[in-house]
């Protein structure tokens, strides 16, 4: 090994990802429009998502109504616009958090090992063990459905997976010779782990928390979809999706825009994660 | 490994299932204990009655006794597989769990059948034919597959199969085997697509790894046939990391499961977890956690024996204690 950050795994033919300039492009525009409908979504919708207009009812896509009505007609289209706000706030919470808990965790343990490392891996080993959706939806239909708990539910359930993935990089670093050589300083652990290791293993932190977006961009609406999180009528896509499955005969739209958007926004994040790992693995190996 | 060894080892992992099992147990009835709305108020209903109804409801779900006690009372009857009866429908909950049950295993089963023959194939086939544009359109597919939660993909299926295209019955779970199959095929292929996605991405990593391997070009100057240098050098050696995902996969369709079921109606465990759990029916979710967990367990115990078989490396002799 030659210092590489990343042995492996960054490496060779094994990670290439046959992605063109287009796809790429694409999932940057994507994420782009999803980030800007959140914030300018009360300018860019043509009508109020809630307001329900009982006189139209249920209509298909027309030049009034883009992506037509829902049971009670509101307007899908300014609905899905909505949505965008609960698939960028709840996901990048538990991106943000994981990262952050992942990162303290992660480093403690690797770094300083012992039963402190044996204590914070036993739990990353009992979550893991752990079907994952299946205790969201328990804890979270039991304790009392909130969109609120479902973020901290998922937030809790994601960051054993960081904890890990970031001990394991920090025990790669730990033996290279930056470390010893800080060590040898007298310079103090906590500056260490967080100014010296930190910063040394971000190629694979930060793609990693674009990962976990897309990841919890889907959890989330899984809930949402089971009835869990959201309230019922939200403009939250996995909840619209829920209503209006079985308007599948009669509007599709109402059902295959908010699902088109989950897929369609956590592809691409996945995408520009993997793309960012790739530069930053690459950066890395070059110098 | 000796049998006496893997004996050994899987008595002790079954002993240790007894214990986790009595932990989760323990976990899960403290949260339903600590949780807002009792059995009593979800059987009233907000419904205004006099003491004594209150009180023989109470008394018929041990709400009177002290946590310990009801948690014991609760253990005693879940040994003899009794788990009490269902607030919502009044049924034994075990019967309801073991009537639901058919239909997702049956749903399992089938997506993880077509997930690992679809993921398998697509994987290999990607990595013999790397950096082409069937490699380029396989991964493609992955990381949409990945990205697609199972209630999406269902829809769309649904949209396309059984409303545009008409080949698929809508919903229903069919009468007997080939009808259930023919009703079951949208939902498994919606359970599948996520789980094929993962198996791609690891069996295509694994095959391309495997095959820049000395031994695999060893073998190859040897003048072996491809086909037996892709089966008995680099296919094995590209499973173990599939294997592990096994595991993984159960859990994946477990998840999707319930999410197919809410999905296309059916009357599964999954859904019934779902129900219980907005229904706040304590008995029921107790129950099925106890099930599902159960499964979970065995299945990652399961996963690591046929581990042995594929990789005659490990050995779980002197390892985990």
């Amino acid at each position: 090994m030659s210092g590489d950050a990343i042995p492996t795994i960054g490496r060779g033919r094994m990670r290439w990802i046959p992605r063109t300039p287009f796809t790429l492009a694409f999932s940057f525009l994507v994420v782009g429009v999803v980030v800007l409908l959140a914030f300018a979504a009360p300018f860019v919708a043509p009508r109020d998502p809630q307001a329900q207009n009982l006189v139209v009812g249920l209509t298909t896509p027309n030049s009034e109504f883009w992506f037509g009505t829902d049971a009670v007609g509101r307007d899908v289209f300014s609905r899905t616009i909505f949505g965008a706000r609960g698939a960028l706030i709840g996901p990048v919470l538990i991106a943000l958090g994981a990262f952050v808990i992942g990162n303290v965790l992660g480093l403690l343990a690797g770094y300083k090992g012992g039963l402190l490392d044996a204590a914070i891996m036993r739990w990353v080993d009992l979550m893991f063990a752990l079907p994952g959706l299946l205790v969201a939806i328990v804890l979270v239909g039991v304790l009392g459905s909130s969109y609120a708990l479902a973020v901290i539910v998922l937030l809790v359930l994601t960051s054993p997976f960081d904890t890990r993935i970031i001990r394991g990089a920090t025990l790669e670093q730990r033996s290279l010779p930056y470390v010893e050589a800080a060590r040898t300083l007298g310079v103090p652990a906590p500056r260490i782990m967080f100014r010296h290791i930190f910063p040394n293993i971000l190629p694979i932190t930060l793609p990693n928390a674009f990962l976990n977006f897309a990841f919890s961009l889907v959890a989330l609406s899984a809930l949402s979809f089971l009835g869990l999180g959201v309230g019922p009528g939200s403009a939250e896509w996995g909840r619209m999706l829920a209503e209006s499955r079985l308007l599948l005969f009669d509007n599709p739209m109402a059902a295959l825009a908010p699902g088109g958007m989950i897929v369609l926004t956590a592809a691409s994040m996945n995408l520009v994660g993997d793309w960012l790992y790739e530069r930053l693995a690459d950066r890395g190996r070059a110098r | 490994m000796s049998v006496r060894g893997l004996a050994l080892f899987v008595l002790r992992r079954l002993a240790a299932l007894a214990v986790l099992l009595m932990i989760i147990s323990f976990g899960v009835f403290s949260l339903l204990y600590l949780a807002p709305g009792s059995a009593e108020q979800v059987l009233l209903q907000g419904r205004a009655v006099d003491a004594a109804t209150r009180n023989e409801i109470r008394e018929a779900f041990n709400l009177n006794e002290p946590f310990l006690q009801q948690y014991r009372l609760w253990v005693s009857g879940a040994i003899r597989l009794d788990f009490g009866e269902s607030i919502r429908t009044g049924e034994p909950v075990l019967n309801a769990i073991l009537n639901r049950m058919g239909l997702t295993i049956f749903l399992g089963l089938y997506g993880f059948i077509v997930a690992m023959v679809a993921g398998l194939s697509l994987g290999i086939l990607a990595a013999v034919k790397s950096r082409t544009s069937v490699d380029r359109g396989i991964v493609m597919f992955s990381i949409v597959g990945a990205s697609a939660p199972p209630f999406v993909t269902g829809v769309f299926l649904l949209y396309l199969f059984a409303v545009l295209l008409g080949w698929f019955p809508a919903f229903g779970q069919g009468e007997g085997f080939a009808d259930r199959f023919w009703h079951l095929t949208l939902p498994a292929l919606a359970l599948a697509f996520g789980g094929a996605a993962l198996v791609v991405r690891l069996t295509r990593a694994g095959m391309i790894g495997a095959l820049d391997q000395d031994f695999v070009t060893f073998a190859r100057a040897r003048g072996l046939s491809p086909r037996r240098v892709l089966r008995a050098y680099a296919l094995r050696n590209a499973l173990i990391p599939v294997v592990n995902a096994g595991a993984l996969m159960l859990a994946f369709m477990l998840t999707g499961a319930a999410l197919v079921e809410v999905t296309f109606a059916l009357p599964g465990i999954g859904a019934l977890l779902v129900e219980s759990v907005n229904f706040r029916d304590l008995p029921m979710v107790q129950g099925l956690s106890m099930v599902l967990a159960t499964v979970v367990i065995l299945v990652n115990l399961a996963t690591d024996v046929i581990y042995l078989f594929i990789d005659p490396r490990i050995s779980y002799s002197e390892t985990t204690a």
